[in-house]
């Protein structure tokens, strides 16, 4: 890690530390605000890390933000931090300022007329919070990053299995600023490799706190953790979020070179099926306890359900891999993988 | 937190070069060689092939100049490496030699053995085998009971090593043999001897696998004598010894790259046919391809820091086991395409080659279990 990047690392695990308990995750389910943290998050800047320089922010890569997006993941952080920073990159990107506040992404069937955009956001995450949106749009027959101002938007709230929210955002001649050119898929892409960044992160929480209470829980007279049925399935269970961090961070140091579309949707894919292993293994590691909603495990569980499909699922994103694959061909795959 | 320590590494921008050359190399090295041939990789013996390396200097890479080695990175070799097994190209005969007894020598052995043995090993001429397993000693390793008794100016070895992989190439063996008994320190009173298996007292009988192929050995020591300046470092301190090149053994690209010419062949295969499923099964196992070689990459990393990557290197081997093993599984599933010896089309006779020797990936270098029981010590738990 450079310097950065330790201090980022520091900066944010205090912060989480600090702020982020049982209590606050479940407040948040039943749909507080945890105003505190978020102001605590933007007067240490952990919102503007990709923001350049001259804006006021870090002026830092995907490397860097990646380390924020694993901890807000591993703490199960009740606020749309990754979405924040999806929604800057997109507008740094686009060479639009990016403004103070929470941001997310918009994507459905919107389109732009002028300096309005109109229609309406499926799914939006943390919609009903955001002041901002970014949209990626039709214009003169290109696509543009477009900012939208969600004051007097009208919001249909909807959670996912975490009960962040999800919520249908309607606009009607909402003011917006154009800016750049963006691939039409640059939302689809970032967003998939913000979430696998979440699911590592989420994952090093499962292991983490699956080994811990292994150690703890006894029955037959020992720690059920010095079993070794236990012991194989936890092995398992931490290879596979060993492996999904790598790829997560390949993804982010590739996306600051350049085109990362390979490693990217190789990210969602490792992480995708890692969840499906370590989520089965950290609950049947904790039996009867690790079912109920006073347990915490369910809040790194029911998130990594979520984010498995949202942002194209593991097979979606396979299948985009598989087909570029195929069309180079057999003998291109080796100097592809070495190349890149 | 994380668990385990992966970080990032990408090659340095040098080997490039060297990967060039290597390719240049293979194309006229593997020329003519049967693809079905070539999806042995490492486990295909071809002394030609081997001392063509060694006039390279792709064999001992990382070693000092002083014993033939070339003072080149552990990036370095780790391309050489991984162009080799992606190309299947047959480096058996000398890749336990350069992986293992080599760097072993060059941690435990003394000056004369270095001398002695290391240069020969880089010019790929002299190729080693791995005396460890034996009938009753597979997993529980300490339970060795091939013995080597004090005599006069050496030891007198007697007992049975089994599955010796190689050994009827092979020059010498590293046999790990009991010097001590103490029932209560099974672990004490062991220790590794380079032993010359031309020596009087060896009887090597090949053991044909499953596939028909003899690649591994029962090697019989009757009153072997083996000299005292053999033994390496001290009695004793073989069981020390063993775990450390155990790291070596199980940190390498083969643990992920020993099967990549049967996905080069089923990409070839579904690209006739096409299809969603095909096309998210390759993307899957692509991904899990380069998020290996990730890993590994990194475990060559803290190689090349001096660190001791050997808990990662478990790491890498399990997942590159499993990886491995699915391959034919989902080429089967994909194709319906029948396995085949000797007939049929190149992805027919690689599938049945693989669909063959899979299950040995996740016994040989550590049993799945074993390996696991060594990640879980490192998570805290036993
Ligand atoms: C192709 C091939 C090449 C080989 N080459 C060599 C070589 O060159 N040199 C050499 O020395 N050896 C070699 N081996 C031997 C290899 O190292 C052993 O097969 C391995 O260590 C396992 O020993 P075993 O076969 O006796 O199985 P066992 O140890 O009897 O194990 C059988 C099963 O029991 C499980 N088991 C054993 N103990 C435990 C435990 N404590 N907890 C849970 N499960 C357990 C194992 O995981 C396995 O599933 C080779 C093996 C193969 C297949």
């Amino acid at each position: 890690m450079n310097e950065l990047q330790t201090i980022l690392h520091g900066t944010i695990h205090r912060l989480f530390g600090d702020f982020v308990d049982k209590n606050l995750i479940q407040k948040a389910e039943e749909g507080v605000w945890p105003e505190k943290l978020w102001a605590a998050l933007e007067e240490a800047g952990m919102t503007r890390v990709l923001v350049p320089e001259e804006q006021g922010g870090a002026g830092g890569g995907w490397a860097d933000a990646m380390i924020l997006i694993k901890a807000a993941g591993e703490h199960k952080v009740p606020l749309p931090l990754a979405e924040t920073i999806l929604a800057s990159a997109i507008l740094a990107e686009a060479g639009i300022a990016v403004p103070e506040g929470v941001l997310t992404v918009l994507t459905g069937d919107l389109a732009l007329d002028g300096k309005t955009v109109s229609g309406t956001a499926e799914r939006t995450p943390w919609g009903r919070n955001a002041d901002h949106g970014v949209a990626v749009l039709e214009q003169d027959g290109g696509r543009v990053a477009v900012l939208v101002l969600l004051k007097g938007s009208v919001i249909d709230e909807d959670v996912n299995l975490a009960r962040e929210p999800r919520d249908e955002v309607t606009l009607q001649n909402a003011d917006a600023l154009v800016g750049g050119a963006v691939d039409p898929d640059r939302i689809g892409l970032l967003g998939a490799l913000v979430r696998s960044g979440q699911m590592a992160g989420a994952l090093s929480f499962l292991i983490r706190q699956s080994v811990e209470y292994a150690n703890e829980r006894t029955q037959f007279g020992k720690p059920i953790g010095k079993f070794q049925a236990i012991q194989q399935q936890l092995a398992i269970l931490s290879t596979q979020a060993a492996a999904a961090n790598l790829a997560a961070s390949h993804a982010a140091a590739k996306a600051d070179a350049g085109d990362a579309l390979f490693e990217i949707a190789i990210a969602k894919v490792r992480a995708d099926e890692a969840v499906s292993l370590a989520t089965s293994i950290a609950h049947q590691v904790h039996g009867a306890i690790g079912f109920t909603y006073e347990h915490e495990l369910h809040f790194a569980t029911r998130r990594l359900w979520s984010w498995r499909a949202e942002f194209g699922s593991g097979s979606q994103w396979a299948g985009v891999l598989g087909r570029a694959v195929i069309a180079r061909g057999p003998d291109a795959l080796w100097p592809y993988v070495t190349a890149r | 937190m994380e668990t385990f320590r992966f970080d990032l590494c990408e090659l340095p921008e040098e080997t490039k070069g060297l990967r060039e050359e290597v390719r240049a190399f293979l194309r006229d090295n593997l020329k003519g060689i049967p693809l079905v041939t070539r999806a042995q990789t490492w486990s295909g013996s071809d002394a030609r092939f081997s001392a063509a390396m060694g006039a390279q200097g792709w064999i001992g890479m990382t070693w000092p100049k002083q014993y033939g080695g070339g003072e080149r990175s552990f990036f370095e070799r780790y391309v050489v490496l991984e162009e080799m097994l992606a190309a299947g190209a047959p480096v058996g005969a000398h890749w336990i030699a350069d992986r293992q007894s080599g760097p072993l020598l060059l941690r435990f052995g003394n000056e004369e053995q270095r001398q002695f043995f290391l240069p020969k090993i880089a010019t790929g001429t002299c190729f080693f085998c791995i005396g460890m397993s034996e009938p009753d000693s597979g997993s529980d390793l300490a339970a060795t009971r091939t013995r080597a008794d004090k005599v006069e100016g050496g030891y007198l070895v007697n007992g049975t090593k089994l599955w010796t992989s190689g050994a009827h190439h092979a020059h010498y063996m590293i046999g790990l043999f009991r010097t001590h008994y103490d029932p209560a320190k099974k672990h004490d009173g062991l220790t590794q001897f380079l032993v010359d298996l031309k020596t009087p007292g060896i009887t090597i009988r090949p053991i044909r696998d499953l596939s028909g192929n003899a690649h591994f050995n029962e090697v019989i020591f009757e009153d072997v004598f083996v000299p005292e300046n053999r033994l390496v470092g001290a009695e004793g301190t073989g069981w020390d010894q063993v775990r450390a090149e155990l790291a070596f053994e199980r940190s390498g690209p083969e643990r992920y790259l020993s099967s990549f010419l049967l996905l080069v062949e089923l990409i070839r295969e579904v690209q006739k046919t096409g299809g969603t499923r095909a096309e998210e099964e390759i993307g899957r196992l692509v991904a899990h391809l380069v998020t290996l070689r990730q890993m590994s990459l990194s475990v060559a990393g803290m190689l090349n820091a001096g660190e001791n990557p050997a808990l990662e290197a478990s790491v890498v081997k399990d997942l590159g086991a499993l990886y491995e093993q699915e391959l034919p599984v989902r080429a089967h599933e994909l194709t319906g395409i029948e396995p085949t010896i000797g007939t049929g089309s190149d992805f027919q006779q690689v599938l049945g080659y693989l669909t063959q020797v899979t299950p040995s990936f996740s016994l040989r270098g550590g049993t799945r279990e074993i390996l696991r029981g060594i990640i879980a010590r490192g998570l805290g738990l036993r």
